[in-house]
């Protein structure tokens, strides 16, 4: 360590300050969990020249609700995603940030911080997709906000321009059965081979279903209520799988069929 | 550059790298070695502290996001030569084999029985999901938790 190249840190207090940072410093790396850019520091795959610390600022900490519109704030963590007041709102999302990684992780993880890293497995991506959830992000030049699908560009490739952060995440609760499903070797600690959530909207007389890590985004499927037996076939149809170390795209393409039928059993059952 | 945090209750001062983890700060710089440095990307657990009471793994903090913060690491938990019940427990129950994933087990379960005084097994499972024990002695670390629960 004694021999790294030295690292400026900045701990902004607000997120004005914070903005004036993200520009100033195109290349420093903005950290708020830690639990994807410490993983790169320690075993050396990044040596940005400065970090930005956005732990302490307020305006990205916890959510709020109002007039029918949940706001989350970038630093949102997993293990608050979970606690039951929020977890009755965006019921799939509460289960979805359950399967990430450990208690450990939970605590530290944060939605924006899955934004920021757009993998195409971020357990977070599709609850929050199902729901059309769109994204604020800001800079020294404005707010911007966009839908998640446009926001969310490629495999680690999302929307922000240099100067951009990700702020937060709003949508209108659909009320709907919902659920969330993961495939992996393991209930905790795992990437997911494929994920899947479901939410039937019956104001909106549809069901919508969101699917990751099976195409180089988490992609959107929609289709009228009377018709939601399709379903699985059209998540089969629309996804996009790759083989690599975890599975094969066939098996991530058979095992979305199975998640979504059996997805559909139990918001439909409910 | 420097911070000043509060660790096992006392003030500590350390002079960092800006891209150092909280473990190698506890470790190299503080001289708690009690939290293990093995995997360095949060999947073994073995360097659990807690960061302002709330379970993390060490290695994926940046030292300097502790600056000004409260750590409680393993070596906090005992009350002078007093074992702490959970580490009583542990002993107890012979939950110890390597002891490598010793102390990151002992504070996950300091937060799961502070948070959960009495847990069933699944909470168990759940709760030490992110620990690992290279042994796989987990039979003898689900008595040593229960003991604990007991002891209350």
């Amino acid at each position: 360590m004694c021999l790294s190249s030295p690292v400026d840190v900045h701990t902004p207090r607000t997120l004005d300050e914070a903005l004036e940072l993200k520009a100033a410093l195109p290349e420093a790396r903005f950290v708020q969990g830690g639990t994807d850019v410490m993983v790169e520091l320690n075993f050396g795959r990044s040596r940005p020249p400065a970090l930005v610390n956005l732990a302490e600022l307020d305006e990205l900490r916890g959510w709020s609700s109002e007039d029918g519109e949940l706001r989350l704030g970038a630093g949102l963590t997993y293990t608050e995603a979970m606690r039951p007041e929020l977890a009755e709102l965006v019921p799939a999302l509460a289960e979805a940030a359950r399967t990430v990684g450990s208690p450990q992780i939970r605590n530290r993880g944060t939605v924006g911080g899955n934004l920021g890293t757009a993998s195409p497995a971020g357990d977070a991506l599709p609850p929050l997709l199902a729901e059309g959830a769109l994204v604020d992000v800001a800079s020294v030049r404005g707010v911007r906000t966009l839908p998640l699908d446009e926001f969310l560009l490629g495999v680690k490739r999302n929307a922000l321009e240099p100067d951009e952060l990700v702020t937060a995440v709003r949508l209108a609760p659909s009320g709907g059965p919902q659920t969330f499903m993961k495939v992996g070797p393991r209930n905790a600690m795992v990437i997911a081979i494929c994920s899947l959530a479901v939410i039937v909207d019956a104001a909106a007389g549809e069901v919508r279903a969101s699917f990751g890590s099976a195409a180089t985004t988490a992609r959107r499927v929609t289709v009228p209520l009377a018709e939601a037996a399709a379903l699985p076939e059209r998540v089969a149809d629309a996804a996009a799988p790759i083989d690599d170390v975890r599975a094969t795209a066939a098996y991530r393409r058979h095992s979305l069929r199975v998640l979504a039928s059996r997805a559909l059993e139990r918001c439909l059952r409910s | 550059m420097k911070i000043a945090l509060t660790v096992n209750g006392e003030r500590r001062e350390a002079d960092l790298w800006g891209g150092e983890s909280l473990l190698t700060m506890l470790r190299d710089t503080l001289e708690l070695p009690g939290s293990k440095n093995a995997c360095e990307q949060g999947e073994c657990g073995s360097c659990s502290v807690l960061l302002d009471g709330e379970l993390v793994c060490s290695c994926l903090v940046l030292a300097a996001q502790a600056d000004g913060h409260e750590i409680v690491t393993v070596e906090g938990l005992a009350s002078g030569d007093e074992l702490h019940p959970v580490q009583r427990a542990f002993v107890d129950a012979g939950a110890v084999q390597c002891g490598f994933c010793t102390p990151g087990l002992v504070v996950a379960v300091t937060d799961l029985l502070a948070r959960t005084p009495d847990p069933g097994d699944d909470e168990i499972r759940e709760a030490l999901s992110g620990n690992l024990c290279r042994c796989t002695g987990y039979a003898k670390i689900f008595d040593a938790v229960r003991l604990a629960a007991e002891g209350r």
